[in-house]
């Protein structure tokens, strides 16, 4: 799951520059760091709910949850049963 | 009753505000708006005089004389306000007047007026479009258009700013939707850059998608006759849905548009609530913004000249050796990069008459910090002479001139 969101984030946010000169993992903050910006958070989110078939309540889909890719998994795996 | 606890949080959040270094604060004008203006700042401080390179004013006409009487004679002819909305009874001939000529001017079908560009934009989505529709948004469009868009209950998509692959693959992904609405801004109020409109008018009668540009940052002078980013990339006629402003180019008091097709604006006459739940446009502006379209449908002059000053303007920059981001735009962003870096440049420069100032995260993206300048027809060369001769002996006392983005970062750091 990890390598997939990871994938995911480099194709849909970051320009073929930045991929280059970023070197990003499960830990980098990418809210907070303004990779992504909440106005773009929202293609992620139907991502994860598609590939994963799960449902991520918009209260539960803060800027904090979706921060890293670790994060980001743990909100998967809450919703995956 | 102001409960503390409530007042104790707002006093913390104020605070974390000015540690942060993003406490806004305003400057004081005591002359109106030009292209040269005395300025109180800090508060408290010696009036000084100084060249404005930070204003929207593009086209010189904030404070036009010709602009100036229209309004007096709208005053004095149509009185001061409606005390109304446009549709219960605040509806003038001018305002009709103005809807048409706005509608000329940009080359569309229908226009209607809103109390601002922020408004149109907070207004036209959720009018337009519903649940079975998607937005498909440039990441780096305006604030306001990212409200409008949270506003409205279609699905929201962003693509890579101005990255047309990434917008295509969008548009393939989003086929199932009954309607498909791509919104960019014209030129980027940040960056300068101008959106490829060709490109985007391509893609959308591919795959069956309405566009949308704010083109606030460019009515009145992008395009040989000004009409705005659409004529600037040969699409005039073919866009949508326009939004703009008269808070810039057009006069700069305040006021906004949305022009384009004709059940559109109607659909915003029935339902954009900025429209139906806020004052008509005061009818003094809507007589100065119909003077200056008069003066822009007549001669180029004064557009002709914002081009020169910001050839001038680029190429002097690029001379003196500093690093730019590229564009037609009379918007000349100065990268430095670091956010103080950007601050104590901005500082430096008003003590030398020199009226700028710096942005950095989060008003840009983090690590691209900069000076913004502006162009306007109401400088003229020996203005922007000055002006240079400032940046060099501030960008000398830094020890940028010369240097690349990765120089730059090197010294400062990001």
């Amino acid at each position: 799951m990890k390598d997939v969101i990871l994938d995911y984030i480099k194709n849909e946010y970051l320009d073929e520059e930045e991929a280059e000169d970023m070197k990003l993992d499960e830990n980098t903050p990418l809210i907070s760091s303004g990779i992504v910006d909440s106005f773009s958070m929202v293609s992620l989110k139907r991502f994860l709910e598609k590939k994963y078939s799960v449902s991520l309540p918009d209260e539960e889909a803060t800027p904090q949850a979706f921060d890293t890719v670790n994060n980001i998994i743990a909100l998967v795996n809450k919703h995956k049963r | 009753m102001y409960p503390t606890v409530v007042q104790d949080a707002y006093r913390a959040e104020l605070a974390s505000i000015r540690d942060k270094g993003i406490f806004k604060e305003e400057r004081f004008i005591h002359s109106p708006q030009a292209a040269d203006i005395r300025v109180e700042f800090p508060s408290g401080a010696a009036l000084q005089d100084v060249i404005n390179l930070c204003s929207n004013n593009y086209l010189g006409l904030s404070s036009h004389p010709e602009v100036v009487a229209a309004a007096h004679r709208a005053l004095d002819e149509r009185g001061y306000g409606m005390s109304s909305v446009r549709f219960i009874c605040g509806t003038q001939d001018l305002h009709k007047q103005l809807e048409a000529k706005l509608t000329e001017f940009l080359g569309t079908e229908d226009t209607i007026l809103f109390p601002s560009c922020m408004d149109a934009n907070a207004g036209v989505f959720e009018a337009v479009l519903n649940e079975q529709d998607v937005m498909i948004a440039d990441r780096l469009v305006h604030a306001s258009i990212v409200d409008g868009m949270r506003l409205c209950k279609a699905m929201q998509d962003t693509y890579k700013h101005a990255d047309m692959k990434h917008l295509e693959q969008k548009l393939q992904e989003h086929q199932d939707r009954r309607g498909r609405l791509i919104i960019t801004d014209g030129v980027f109020s940040m960056d300068g850059d101008v959106a490829p409109l060709d490109q985007i008018c391509e893609l959308a009668d591919r795959y069956n998608a309405m566009v949308f540009v704010d083109d606030s940052h460019a009515t009145g002078f992008m395009g040989k006759t000004g009409r705005g980013v659409h004529e600037h990339c040969g699409v005039f006629g073919r866009i949508d849905i326009i939004t703009t402003t008269l808070g810039k180019a057009l006069g700069g008091a305040s006021g906004g548009c949305v022009s384009g097709r004709r059940e559109i604006v109607e659909l915003c006459r029935q339902r954009a609530r900025p429209y139906l739940f806020s004052n008509a446009v005061p009818p003094p502006i809507a007589g100065a913004a119909l003077k200056v379209l008069e003066i822009l449908s007549k001669t180029t002059e004064r557009r002709d000249k914002l081009e020169a000053n910001t050839t001038f303007w680029r190429q002097a920059l690029h001379e003196a050796g500093f690093v730019i981001k590229e564009g037609d735009s009379p918007i000349v962003p100065i990268m430095l990069f670091n956010a103080k870096l950007s601050q104590d440049i901005a500082r430096d420069l008003y003590q030398e008459g020199i009226y700028v100032i710096g942005f950095f995260f989060p008003v840009v993206a983090a690590g691209q910090a900069r000076i913004r300048t502006q162009m306007s027809a109401d400088h003229d060369i020996p203005m922007l002479q000055r002006a240079i001769e400032a940046f060099k002996k501030i960008g000398a006392k830094y020890g940028i001139l010369g240097l690349d983005k990765k120089g730059i970062i090197e010294k400062y750091g990001q």
